[in-house]
């Protein structure tokens, strides 16, 4: 019998194109997704050594980082993001890429519209020249960001160099409690590895808790695999993942689609596989989690406090914490849920899904928010989670609320565009960074579910989800 | 790209674990088209007051690390966003060389893109250069990547390891996308015999989702 293998050797050994000891493998690439933020310098460099695009058939291309939110149909107010805009246009063109401009249908983020259309199906090999390519792993891929040195790279052969990484494991059993979502399970194995635990690693993530997730909520623990270090996260593709995929525009159909997933369904770790690191959570013990520093291993329950930075026993922690509270302006030892935030955003590849806002418009239903707040942001992930919200109207349950509501893009997640966290402002974000000046220069970002975003954008500071009397 | 053999420079210390490519070079120069001139923008936030004025308070600024072209830093350094532009503003603003005990994955694979070699060494080694350039002015080390050795004048000998293949591109400055287009037979035997398989690697037919050029 040959031996048991995970889903990533499966994944990686049918994309080997080239393979000598000593040397990285030459590695095939089947879908090339790209932006405006890393592309136009890897276009430049290609029209510079006169080269072609190999595949522009699998190379997709869509505006997101800088697109404004709102007034699309008015000339752009910002002409440096225009400039990259045109360039994409032009880039697109050119060279036969299929490209969603920001007044496409089918525009959003690029880790949600690869999905949502289909682009994205298991086994493939997905790039991007974005960290959070990640999310993609979800459907039983290997996906993950480049650099854009390596995007120009697929431009010009549709493969990449690697080296095969070790497999890790995080398993999660059991069931979550109600009120604790795929943002606060992922959040907690971040607290749990540390922001550099899964380093060098391609991590499949198993258990009755992650196989209870809906494909979104996949996608969100996904999304996150890069803030643990690894560059690459995956869940192996079951029925879930069928259903979600067909019919979607770019999935075959008929005939074609049953071999696909005749296909699919060998894409498991087989029993006896090895893994090089293996972690294990318990989903019932994990709680809602907010963010109290400056990155998303910087976590905590909401039912915990504020740390104190001496209980770092190792000194350069110890700094770090302090450094972050100083930045957040915090004190040790305050309780989570005392701490008022200025802004909510629901939002961002890693939450921006239909059901994410579902979740979030439930909990805001009949509500307002707080007098206290400036503002309150809900940005779908795509124009066609956007519309699909609107047959559903939670737009209207958003804005009744007193939530903007507007079009798709990365927005406040990276500040690109005008929708940007002030200085010295407080956010609850249900985005993935809490990097210093990430959402604007002195900004203060709590990452946490969209559930704890919207409770927290109602009471103007966080509050248990579980316990809240909000909740019916 | 510019070939990386050995290097002798002032080393410059950013005491800090975790530092993100966030911090690197912040979002709002990531509109650029060019790779030129990120130099500039590099550390942005800690590095400037308002104005662009240079801060006193950031180790960058500080008289005696003026020059430098060598970086120790802490732990997981180029942590977050896979932009390329942070190895850029490194490499604009001077710098040749990184030493750290840790990197992440995306920023590490970058830095050979650039001519920069980010070197390992571990917890305790980094501790000593920390502390060496700590207590002389104009501390110096010397980067040898042939020999993959770290040293300094006063007897600190150390040695590193980088992967056979990236050590050999980077000595040469190779471009890697010239190297692969010697297997582009390869390549097109992959895509042939692929191609039964046309769930995964087929040609995709986008023209009904296009959106009309305007």
């Amino acid at each position: 019998m040959a031996r048991p293998k995970t889903l990533y050797e499966k994944i990686w050994e049918a994309h080997v194109v080239r393979e000598r000891p000593g040397e990285p493998s030459l590695i095939y690439i089947d879908r090339h997704l790209i932006h405006e933020g890393t592309s136009p310098q890897a276009f430049a460099g290609l029209k510079a050594a006169g080269r072609k695009v190999r595949r522009p058939d699998l190379t997709f291309a869509v505006m997101d980082h800088s697109v404004p939110t709102k007034d699309r149909n008015l000339p752009l107010a910002d002409s440096i993001a225009a400039a990259q805009f045109e360039a994409l246009d032009r880039n697109c063109h050119e060279t036969g890429v299929t490209l969603f401009n920001m007044f496409s249908h089918n525009q959003g983020i690029v880790h949600v519209i690869g999905p949502e259309l289909g682009i994205t199906q298991p086994g493939q090999t997905i790039v991007c020249g974005d960290s959070h390519t990640s999310t993609h792993g979800a459907f039983g891929t290997l996906a993950f960001g480049i650099g854009t040195s390596e995007v120009e790279h697929v431009l010009a052969t549709q493969t990449l160099s690697q080296f095969k990484s070790p497999a890790m494991a995080v398993r999660v059993e059991g069931r979550r409690p109600e009120g604790v979502t795929a943002k606060d399970v992922i959040l907690a194995i971040i607290g749990r590895i540390g922001i550099g635990g899964g380093t060098g690693h391609v991590i499949e993530y198993t258990g009755s808790a992650i196989r209870e997730l809906s494909m979104e909520g996949r996608m969100t623990v996904c999304n996150m695999t890069i803030e643990g270090g690894a560059r690459a996260g995956m869940v192996a593709p079951d029925e879930a993942t069928f259903a979600y995929l067909e019919g979607r525009p770019f999935v075959p159909r008929g005939k074609d689609y049953q071999a696909a997933v005749d296909y699919w369904k060998t894409l498991v770790t087989d029993a006896g596989a090895k893994y090089d690191r293996e972690v294990v959570l318990n989903a019932p013990e994990i709680a809602p989690q907010v963010t109290w520093g400056t990155n998303p291993g910087m976590v905590t329950d909401v039912t915990g406090r504020v740390p104190d930075p001496h209980s770092f026993t190792n000194p350069v922690d110890r700094k770090a914490a302090e450094a972050a509270l100083r930045y957040m302006g915090l004190e040790p030892g305050t309780p989570i849920e005392n701490i008022a935030v200025d802004r909510v955003f629901i939002g961002s590849c890693t939450n921006s899904r239909l059901e994410d806002l579902r979740l979030a418009a439930r909990l805001v239903e009949g509500k307002r928010v707080s007098t206290s707040l400036k503002q309150a942001l809900v940005v779908p992930g795509s124009m066609i989670v956007k519309s699909q919200a609107e047959q559903e109207g939670l737009d209207k349950i958003f804005r009744a609320a007193g939530f903007e509501w507007r079009d798709a893009g990365c927005s406040m997640c990276i500040g690109m565009n005008a929708d940007v966290l002030p200085s010295g402002e407080r956010s609850a974000s249900t985005s993935n960074r809490n990097f210093e000046g990430r959402q604007g220069k002195g900004g203060r970002t709590h990452l946490v579910s969209p559930m704890m975003a919207a409770a927290a954008a109602i009471e103007g500071h966080f509050v248990d989800v579980r316990k809240w009397s909000g909740v019916q | 790209m510019q070939p990386f053999t050995k290097h002798k420079g002032v080393v410059a210390p950013l005491d800090r674990v975790n530092v993100d490519t966030d911090q690197m070079v912040p979002k709002q120069f990531l509109k650029a088209l060019t790779r030129e001139g990120f130099g500039r923008t590099l550390f942005y936030d800690w590095r400037y007051l308002p104005g662009e004025k240079p801060n006193p308070d950031f180790v960058l600024n500080y008289p005696r690390y003026q020059g430098a072209s060598i970086l120790v830093a802490r732990a997981n350094f180029g942590c977050g966003s896979s932009r390329e532009h942070a190895p850029w503003a490194l490499g604009d603003y001077g710098f040749r060389a990184l030493i750290a005990p840790s990197y992440a994955d995306i920023f590490y694979n970058n830095c050979f893109k650039n001519g920069i070699l980010p070197v390992t060494l571990n917890d305790a080694e980094v501790d000593e250069i920390f502390r060496r350039t700590g207590s002389e002015v104009g501390y110096e080390l010397a980067v040898d990547l042939e020999a993959q050795t770290v040293n300094d004048e006063s007897g600190l000998k150390l040695s590193f390891t980088v992967d056979p293949f990236r050590r050999e591109c980077l000595l040469h400055g190779w471009d890697d996308i010239g190297l692969t287009l010697r297997h582009a037979d390869q390549i097109a035997a992959y895509e042939r015999s692929h191609e039964p398989r046309a769930i995964l690697y087929g040609e995709v037919d986008a023209s009904v989702l296009a959106t009309p050029r305007d």
